[in-house]
């Protein structure tokens, strides 16, 4: 499987990283050798094998779910500290609406 | 002595004998923190105030009787780990600036038992990379160097680098890593240090900027097996707040490390035999199953016959986790924000994000989207997960036969920066050894076992069944008995 440059530039915009033309091909070459690599996982067989999940050991018992109940709550301060910017209590965006 | 000579669990000793005060303790390893940093770049944020501050308060609580299973003992963190009030980078711009409002779960158990911490070591990029290259922050400077090229700056591995290199040159007592693929391992082979990646689940992932869930564990680093049992054993137990990590009880670590490996089992599986390593790593190999069945173990041939696709499967697995996880740098709620004038909000995403994520990081999550992306997602991603089950079902099957396995760390010695930086596989195939353990959730430990031809440091790395740590600190211990590893880096406190 190879990419040509218009799925390099599908997956950077799904990804949502901005990439410059000029990058595109050096990119391209990157991800062509790595999806090169992992190739060879096609020769397994893996037919009737149940894929791993998590990363739990297998057979050992996971994953309790602990009580859908709020834990803590009322610290909007603490949550915006770190925002680039803000509004009131609310993240400040570019406008999405018009 | 020096008091940046002690080993942790001397250093609890002599703070308990009063020989030392915690004060005195951190005061040295700050000094060494400030002497040395700037040659060797382990630590992006230091927090030397803070550390004599907590140690003020350390010795107070000794005086009190109330002292802590680690009191006055003075760590590096990994800057992966949030700390509250103090900034947590990831080794990422995206991040710079980010002051953590809560404490990850295991740094606040080193916190609750006394630890003073010195501040938050250089890494990869969100740990994604195996010689600390990838850091927006710089690459760290391995302190050993090599006997006949003294000159060459070697990396110190990664992605726990900054906090091996710490440890190795005596900046700290030691130090918590994460380890995804070998990031705990491979520097603490690197660096002539011991570390264990413990089984998925015995430490909790609250905290932890996460690169990929499903492999990402902490562990500790230091310099002596028994220093690494007594660390986790603060790190470890279970957190209701990661539904991962597991209800299961914490033993007293540091008790295996003196138990017999009489009678044991040792595991050598042939896959690890693989064309091109060193013959001194294949020595050192075959003098550790010597020194095993010397203290009585027996060495039984095994086969891991998946092993092969070991790294292929993890170089799907961790990037979809990855791109995933890294979906919440967005310019929105903390880090970086990158915008034009007329941005609109998608704009905004991608200008972020390409100026906030390095080369590598970039690179994986691409790989990471594109695994999952409709039409892709079986061939490669649930393919991945079906190989991983097979590569797991081999060591429960190994597990049938032996109590622990025995391999190198890895398989070359530290390597020198720009050595293999050009082509990405050629770096991703340092963790050949370590990945495993990572993708079949055991726990993997690397002890320093012997020097190359260079006077370099080389790790054996024993994996144990999945919870039983014990049996790996006890194999551990037997090899660094045996050993008797005594070299030293040629940078270090206290010269």
């Amino acid at each position: 499987m190879s990419l040509d440059t218009a799925t390099v530039r599908r997956v950077a915009a799904l990804a949502r990283i901005r990439l410059p033309e000029e990058e595109v091909a050096r990119v391209q070459g990157e991800l062509n050798g790595i999806l090169g690599w992992i190739e060879q996982l096609q020769a397994v067989d893996t037919d009737g094998v149940k894929p791993m999940a998590g990363g739990t050991p297998q057979g050992i018992a996971a994953m309790p779910l602990r009580d859908d109940v709020v834990t803590d709550g009322g610290i909007a301060e603490k949550v915006l500290a770190n925002a680039p910017d803000r509004e009131g209590v609310y993240f400040g965006v570019p406008k999405v609406v018009e | 002595m020096h008091p940046t000579d002690f080993t942790l669990a001397g250093a609890i000793v002599a703070l308990d004998e009063g020989a030392i005060s915690a004060v005195e303790l951190t005061r040295a390893h700050v000094d060494a923190m400030e002497a040395l940093n700037p040659r060797l770049n382990a630590f992006i944020t230091t927090t030397p105030e803070a550390a004599l501050e907590a140690a003020k308060q350390s010795d107070a609580k000794r005086a009190r009787g109330e002292a802590g299973r680690l009191e006055g003992i003075p760590l590096a963190i990994k800057d992966l780990f949030c700390t509250e009030g103090v900034q947590t980078t990831a080794g990422s711009k995206i991040l710079g600036g980010f002051i953590p409002p809560y404490e990850s779960t295991v740094t606040s158990q080193l916190k609750r038992d006394g630890a003073v911490f010195l501040g938050k070591a250089n890494l990869d990029e969100f740990a994604m990379g195996s010689s600390n290259l990838t850091s927006a922050y710089g690459g760290v400077v391995n302190p050993w160097s090599r006997r006949n090229d003294p000159d060459v700056r070697l990396v110190p591995g990664g992605s726990s680098g900054g906090s091996a290199a710490a440890v190795a040159a005596r900046m700290a007592l030691g130090a918590t890593g994460t380890d995804t693929g070998g990031s705990i391992r491979q520097p603490a082979a690197f660096c002539g240090i011991a570390g264990i990646k413990p089984t998925y689940g015995r430490c909790s992932r609250f905290g932890i900027v996460a690169f990929a869930s499903s492999l990402d564990q902490a562990g500790p680093f230091a310099r002596t097996v028994e220093d690494c049992a007594i660390l986790l054993r603060s790190m470890a137990g279970f957190d209701p707040k990661d539904s991962t990590s597991a209800d299961k009880p914490v033993p007293d670590f540091s008790r295996a490390c003196t138990r017999s490996v009489k009678g044991l089992r040792i595991g050598v599986p042939k896959e690890y035999r693989l064309d091109g390593t060193p013959p001194e790593i294949e020595r050192l190999w075959r003098q550790g199953l010597d020194w095993l069945r010397e203290a009585g173990a027996e060495i039984v041939d095994i086969t891991l016959p998946h092993t092969k696709y070991a790294l292929p499967t993890y170089y799907i697995v961790a990037p979809a986790e990855a791109s995933s996880n890294l979906a919440r740098y967005d310019g929105v709620r903390f880090g970086l924000r990158v915008a034009e004038k007329d941005s609109d909000l998608r704009d905004l995403y991608e200008r972020t994000r390409e100026a906030g994520f390095g080369q590598e990081v970039r690179r994986r999550i691409m790989i990471g989207t594109y695994v999952l992306s409709a039409g892709y997602y079986d061939a490669y991603y649930l393919k991945a997960q079906k190989v991983r089950a097979l590569i797991a079902r081999d060591f429960t099957q190994a597990f049938g036969q032996v109590d622990a396995i025995l391999t190198p760390a890895t398989p070359s010695a530290a390597f020198a920066e720009g050595e293999n930086s050009d082509d990405p596989i050629k770096m991703y195939l340092n963790d050949v050894f370590t990945v495993t353990a990572n993708l079949a959730g055991l726990p993997g430990l690397s002890v320093p076992a012997g020097l190359d031809g260079q006077g370099l440091p080389l790790g054996l790395q024993v994996i144990g069944r999945p919870f039983d740590e014990e049996t790996v600190f006890a194999v551990g211990a037997a090899i660094e008995r045996a050993a008797e590893f005594k070299a030293l880096p040629a940078i270090r406190a206290g010269l």
